[in-house]
């Protein structure tokens, strides 16, 4: 069996990376796509510690963390056709109404 | 046992070196759908990983909800609004050393936190061989039935949501 320590570690660096795309990338498909790699690295961490304890609390919140992410990406790309529509783009920089 | 031991950690990894290959893919592709294909390799990766812990009924849902379900909605919307290459401003570029700096800071402090957190967890565990999707469905439907009855209505909101926002505006 591999430690649960090795699990915990990839979760750790897939959720860093997750973050410097966040913050890295202009194009908010890919942004958008980041929040869900970010959303993976957390269900890892979940199984991990499910298994460690030998409970299955842990996979039946990754289950309902994979319903939330459904529903998020259903309404996040649906605001994304809205802004491609109104801005003519999806750079991030480029949709700055709210910038002094 | 030792020999058990080495196989499963080999597959692990493999399956983690093709998790953070995909993910340093998604980030330093040029092109939202080669970042959307890097993304599927993490998926299917981690789907490998929670075979390899012994959560069959996870892995599946993650294959089918997440590599088919979500990453076809993205791939859709790629093709749908024809997003092309994303271009970088020399600030956006610059943002990116410091961000990196962070990040690593993050990752680290995150991993020793919750690695310290395991290790005393690690003396409870046992093998991984329950037979965890008929359990799974009875948690699901005795102990999470409230929560699950509510995801129902979560998911009923959603399609609601999306379907008013991605309409055509009537003129």
């Amino acid at each position: 069996m591999v430690p649960t320590n090795y699990y915990v570690i990839l979760s750790a660096i897939l959720f860093g990376l997750g973050v410097f795309a966040f913050i890295f990338k202009r194009n908010i498909i890919t942004i958008f796509m980041s929040i869900e790699l970010m959303l993976n690295a957390v269900n890892l961490a979940f199984v991990a510690f499910s298994q460690a304890l030998g409970k299955l609390d842990g996979q039946v919140f990754v289950l309902f963390v994979i319903v939330v992410a459904a529903a998020e990406a259903a309404v996040g790309l649906g605001i994304i056709i809205l802004i491609a529509r109104n801005r003519q783009t999806l750079n991030v920089e480029r949709v700055d109404l709210l910038k002094l | 046992m030792g020999w058990e031991m080495t196989a499963s950690l080999v597959v692990f990894f493999v399956l983690a070196a093709l998790a953070v290959i995909g993910a340093l893919s998604l980030i330093i592709q040029k092109h939202p759908i080669h970042s959307a294909l890097s993304l599927i390799v993490v998926m299917v990766a981690l789907a490998g990983l929670y075979l390899l812990m012994g959560a069959e009924f996870v892995a599946a849902v993650q294959i089918i909800v997440y590599g088919g379900a979500i990453m076809v909605l993205f791939v859709f919307v790629i093709m749908l609004l024809n997003a092309g290459v994303e271009e970088h401003t020399s600030i956006s570029k610059m943002a990116g050393v410091p961000g990196l700096l962070l990040v690593v800071a993050l990752a680290g402090f995150v991993a020793a936190a919750i690695a310290r957190s395991a290790a005393s967890v690690q003396s409870v565990s046992q093998s991984g061989t329950m037979s965890s999707t008929k359990e799974i469905s009875g948690m699901i439907f005795k102990d999470f039935v409230y929560p699950f009855e509510l995801t129902s209505f979560l998911i009923l909101v959603a399609i609601l949501g999306a379907t008013v926002l991605a309409q055509r505006e009537k003129s």
